[in-house]
């Protein structure tokens, strides 16, 4: 039988709170958002937190919204809260097809899009639609706030710009009128992490393509995302050839390693297959297709 | 600490580690032994039981996340004395062998056709994917969830 250590547990009552619950405990304590990545973790010991502040009271964190011109998803919003939400549908069919795929139906009631992003697992498919996307997050600690892009907020594996003693508290996608999105996913069963996972927003102007994104997770993409790919695109007609040098150069960025999942190069293969699939559907919805 | 937990319309209140798992405290603390416990990680989906409505593997949470909740398990799924018509389908259409895994299957089949009361074959699928079954192959829980969509309890139509 697999149970936590022990640990302390206290409800977070805001997030000023929280914030303060975190600097009084240092390095012990661990914020607890859906527990679907930390509990796991802490029943391998791979994770041994003295406290876990609990954030599921905190509504100001939940909830999907547009703000200006961004679309924020708040960080206690569920996986399925983003599955269901009309207003994400309307802009970018990215979160949908997303989120459609993310582990199952039970777990997407639990996991959430902060705990998500903190994870930062390698294979996490919201890092390749938030690099996709090129959105922001928020981060809150007792000095304010500050925004980190997304292509900017992994440090690595598991590491991420929210140092101790702050919280994600949103992130916020830029709402593009007339772009088309798309995501791609390839895992060994319903209900498991990616083997590769690709997504793309594209807009197309005029016959050209005026602007795009592409993002990737578990094929070792720096930054989930694959620039050199999205600069050649940019400028050109979408066409399938055009399409096909971007979904090559994006898996020519790619550097994933054989594992249980599959061997490199196959990897590499799905990289770019369904980087390009993602691109020909984001194309052609913008088009109106 | 002291969690109370509402199980089924009865609160329940006990002193627990804060470790202790939903699953744990469903079990052995308020002895409701219907939801059943497998894998441990997450992945097997015996133990989904409903946290305030919504499906939940309670091998994932902690007792003390629920404290003040609302729990549902699988014992609260009869009303009146009458069998839900999800457990009366399961009856019907053989969909079960050894049961590990039909009280999860249960508890989603119910939240199912709560949400959405004439799924496809396709719907049911996709609803109970994060949950195993070694034994049936799954087309008879697909059917036994199809036949309480065909059937809903009588109380259920005249409401
Ligand atoms: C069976 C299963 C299958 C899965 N399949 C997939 C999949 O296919 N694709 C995928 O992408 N994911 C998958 N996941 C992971 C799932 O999406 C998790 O829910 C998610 O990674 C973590 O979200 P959480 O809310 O549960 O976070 P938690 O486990 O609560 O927290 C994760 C980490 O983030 C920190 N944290 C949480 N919230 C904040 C915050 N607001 N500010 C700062 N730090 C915070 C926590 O301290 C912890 O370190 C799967 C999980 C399971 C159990
Ligand atoms: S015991 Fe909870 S999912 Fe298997
Ligand atoms: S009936 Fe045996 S696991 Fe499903």
């Amino acid at each position: 039988m697999q149970t936590p250590a022990p640990v302390d547990y206290v409800r977070a009552t805001s997030v000023e709170n929280a914030i303060s619950l975190l600097e009084q405990h240092g390095e012990d304590a661990r914020l607890l958002a859906g527990g679907h990545s930390l509990l796991p973790m802490m029943k391998l010991r791979l994770a041994r937190p003295e406290i876990l502040v609990d954030l599921q009271g905190l509504s100001e964190l939940r909830g999907i919204k547009v703000d200006g011109g961004d679309l924020v998803i708040g960080a206690m919003t569920t996986h399925a809260e983003i599955l269901d939400s009309p207003i994400l549908s309307e802009h970018y069919a990215i979160f949908r097809e997303a989120e459609k795929v993310i582990a199952d139906p039970v777990v997407r009631n639990k996991g959430t899009m902060g705990g998500s992003m903190c994870q930062a697992d390698p294979s996490e498919d919201l890092s390749a639609v938030g690099a996709a996307l090129k959105g922001t997050v928020v981060i809150q600690g007792s000095g304010g706030k500050r925004t980190v892009e997304i292509r900017n907020f992994h440090e690595g594996p598991y590491e991420t710009k929210v140092k101790d003693g702050e919280i994600l508290t949103e992130v916020r996608f830029p709402i593009r009128p007339g772009a088309g999105s798309a995501y791609e996913k390839v895992e060994r069963r319903v209900g498991d992490w990616p083997v590769c996972s690709a997504g793309a927003y594209v807009v197309v102007s005029g016959g050209t393509v005026t602007d795009c994104g592409i993002g990737l997770t578990a094929v070792g993409a720096s930054h989930f995302c694959a620039p050199d790919a999205e600069a050649y695109l940019i400028g050109k007609p979408p066409t399938e050839a055009n399409l096909a040098e971007a979904a090559r150069l994006a898996a020519e960025s790619c550097d994933p390693t054989s594992d249980q999942r599959g061997p490199a190069d196959y990897k590499k293969h799905l990289a770019q297959e369904l980087t390009l699939r993602a691109l020909r559907r984001a194309a052609a919805a913008s088009q109106g297709a | 600490m002291q969690v109370t937990i509402t199980i089924n319309g009865e609160p329940v209140t006990r002193d627990v580690e804060p470790r202790t798992l939903l699953v744990h405290f469903v079990r052995d603390d308020a002895g409701l032994r219907g939801t059943h416990w497998g894998c441990d990680t997450s992945n097997c989906g015996a133990c989904t039981l409903w946290v305030d409505g919504s499906p939940v593997k309670s091998c994932t949470m902690l007792a003390a996340q629920a404290d003040g909740h609302e729990v549902t398990t699988v014992e609260g799924l009869e009303q009146g004395g009458e069998l839900d018509p999800v457990q009366k389908g399961f009856i019907e259409c053989h969909g079960l062998q050894c049961g590990f895994c039909t009280p999860g299957m249960m508890m989603t089949g119910r939240w199912l056709l709560d949400n959405n009361p004439h799924p496809s074959d396709g719907e049911i699928r996709e609803a109970i994917s994060g949950q195993i079954c070694r034994c049936t192959g799954y087309k008879n829980i697909v059917k036994a969830i199809q036949w309480a969509a065909d059937n809903p309890a009588t109380n259920e139509v005249n409401a």
